[in-house]
């Protein structure tokens, strides 16, 4: 009888944790790949000491102002005609609902980069814009780059964003539109108050991640002369050939960008999960 | 007897394929506490959902306070209302959800002073103090600030009931409210309901409760396919019903 009292008995036994032998070898070649890489770039022949001199030349600095310009600029565009396109796109009215397909059907399919050069050699076709005898411009004069980058960027933007807030208006559960109604809402009201809050829970993390997206996509713009730090970074590397270390120099801001604005994600995600409990904000 | 507050005739809702409603008439008295009851499926949340006019109806029309949902009219012509007239016209009846249907991104005291303050441009600071008032009056002094997730059931019912209180309408309708709830508190929001109910409000309570009926209803109404079968005082229903169905209905429910 002792005898089965002991075989239950584990609190004197001590406890020889597992070893996880496939991580250790795996965690072992990785690390020795990466110090292969890392011994690359330092027996390659970069001068790094380039890379530290353009870090922060004006040249640079001043692409990633207009990076970080273009970023917003575009996406302000993008949401604004993301919004706007998504409540058509569930409006009763055909004709709306319609229109809006088809606007994510035209921007969505065709390429960024090829958006751009249309929008650029705008002028080929309509040589003026406005409307006649009220106000009239030479097209060549309002395509600026800027213009040409934030409307072709901003309108293939609000393609994707318009299915993105889409699908945030239709996770709202329909007895929240009931209940606002019941207390006398009319439908834009309705929207402001109550559906888009609660649908930015959904919309707000694809969001973030195409406002980081934008970051990279900016430099796109570098085709048509927008002076973004891509741009700026080969007009300097045209002159002194030092290709790598200033593609490196642009990396570098580009992830910089990215970073802060990952960090603001997080603060603004957190915001809009006020009053859902368990839903942390992914971070 | 007091004047009538709401009036349907013949109201008639048809999904495809389907009636739901089958010629509902119902009248409703200023200060009258009316319960409609029911099997599953007769159609008695598409009858309120048809007085706050969240469905359209197919058939029939409907009065509230001598004013025709959904239309108005100019001689013999009947023109359908655009969206902001009837929201306006909504904003006379309060709603309360069996689901509550709370606005999960306000506190308690935000979801009842949101329809006075945006929709009816109370100011801020009367609003919310009216809404103050509400809240305690439904036992909520201390969760004012309480989001809809942090609270039960049972209060969240309380608190979407200040919230149709808010609105200072003259008829609130009741659409199962105590039917999510876990039996333990169903009776903190009839005794709500009987409050409002002997403060004068007129009410029309779908419930399945028949001790409510009983003790608090003026009028009992028996719905069935689409149809009001029975009509009449709560006990007179209740009790000693003539419809047939009715007696069966009401005699399985007390099983
Ligand atoms: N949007 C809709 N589309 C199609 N049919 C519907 C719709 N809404 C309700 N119905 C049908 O209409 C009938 C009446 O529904 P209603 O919800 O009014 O019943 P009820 O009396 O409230 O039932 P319960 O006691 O289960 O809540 C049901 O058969 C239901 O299936
Ligand atoms: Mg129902």
């Amino acid at each position: 009888m002792t005898d089965e009292r002991d075989m239950y008995q584990t609190s004197h036994l001590r406890i020889v944790p597992r070893r996880h032998w496939g991580r250790w070898i795996a965690a072992g070649v990785v690390c020795l790949l990466l110090a292969a890489l890392v011994r690359a770039f330092i027996n390659g022949k970069i001068e790094w000491n380039y890379v530290g001199q353009f870090l922060f030349s004006q040249s640079i600095l001043e692409g990633l102002v207009n990076t970080i310009l273009m970023t917003f600029a575009a996406m302000a565009v993008g949401i604004t005609l993301g919004v706007i396109f998504a409540i058509m796109r569930i409006s009763e009215n055909p004709v709306l609902s319609t229109i809006a397909t088809g606007y994510v059907w035209i921007f969505r399919g065709a390429p960024a980069l090829l958006q751009l050069l249309l929008w650029f050699n705008l002028a080929l076709v309509f040589p003026k814009i406005g409307i006649p005898g009220l106000f009239e411009w030479r097209t060549v004069d309002v395509m600026t780059p800027f213009v040409a980058a934030m409307l072709a960027l901003g309108i293939q933007q609000g393609a994707y964003t318009s299915e993105v807030v889409r699908g945030g208006l239709l996770s709202v559960d329909a007895g929240q539109y009931e209940a606002a109604r019941s207390i006398g809402m009319g439908q834009l009201l309705m929207l402001r108050r109550i559906i888009l809050p609660q649908a930015m829970r959904v919309i707000l993390p694809p969001i973030g991640n195409e406002l980081i997206g934008m970051v990279k996509t900016t430099s796109l713009a570098s085709v048509i002369q927008y002076s973004e730090i891509l741009h700026n970074a080969q007009i300097i590397y045209y002159a002194n050939t030092r290709v790598l270390e200033l593609l490196l120099v642009a990396s570098f801001w580009y992830l910089s960008a990215v970073t802060v604005l990952s960090i603001g994600q997080m603060y603004v995600e957190r915001y809009f999960a006020r009053g859902i409990q368990r839903l942390k904000a992914a971070g | 007897m007091s004047e009538i507050l709401v009036k349907a005739i013949d109201v008639t809702k048809r999904f495809t394929g389907f009636t739901a409603l089958d010629r509902a008439s119902l009248d409703i008295r200023k200060g009258e506490v009316c319960c409609i009851i029911g099997p599953s499926g007769s159609g008695k949340s598409t009858f309120l959902r048809c007085i706050n006019m969240l469905e359209r109806i197919d058939g029939g029309a409907i009065w509230i306070g001598g004013e025709l949902l959904g239309y108005r009219r100019d001689g013999d012509r009947l023109y359908e209302m655009r969206d902001s007239e009837i929201a306006r016209q909504r904003r006379r009846t309060g709603m309360v959800f069996q689901r509550f249907n709370l606005f999960p991104h306000l506190t308690a005291l935000q979801n009842v002073t949101e329809g006075p303050i945006h929709v009816l441009g109370e100011e801020r600071k009367a609003a919310a103090d009216h809404a103050r008032e509400l809240l305690a009056r439904v036992g909520l002094a201390d969760k004012m600030n309480h989001y809809p997730s942090e609270l039960s059931g049972g209060q969240q019912q309380r608190v979407a009931i200040a919230r149709a209180m808010g609105m200072r309408p003259e008829l609130i309708l009741f659409d199962e409210p105590t039917s999510a709830l876990d039996p333990e508190l169903v009776s903190e929001v009839l005794d709500v309901m009987k409050d409002l109910a002997e403060s004068g409000m007129t009410m029309v309570v779908v419930t399945h409760e028949m001790g409510f009926a009983r003790g608090v209803a003026d009028t009992v109404a028996f719905m069935e396919a689409g149809r009001i079968e029975e009509v009449g005082p709560a006990k007179k229903v209740l009790s000693e019903p003539d419809n047939a169905r009715c007696a069966a209905f009401i005699r399985a429910v007390h099983k």
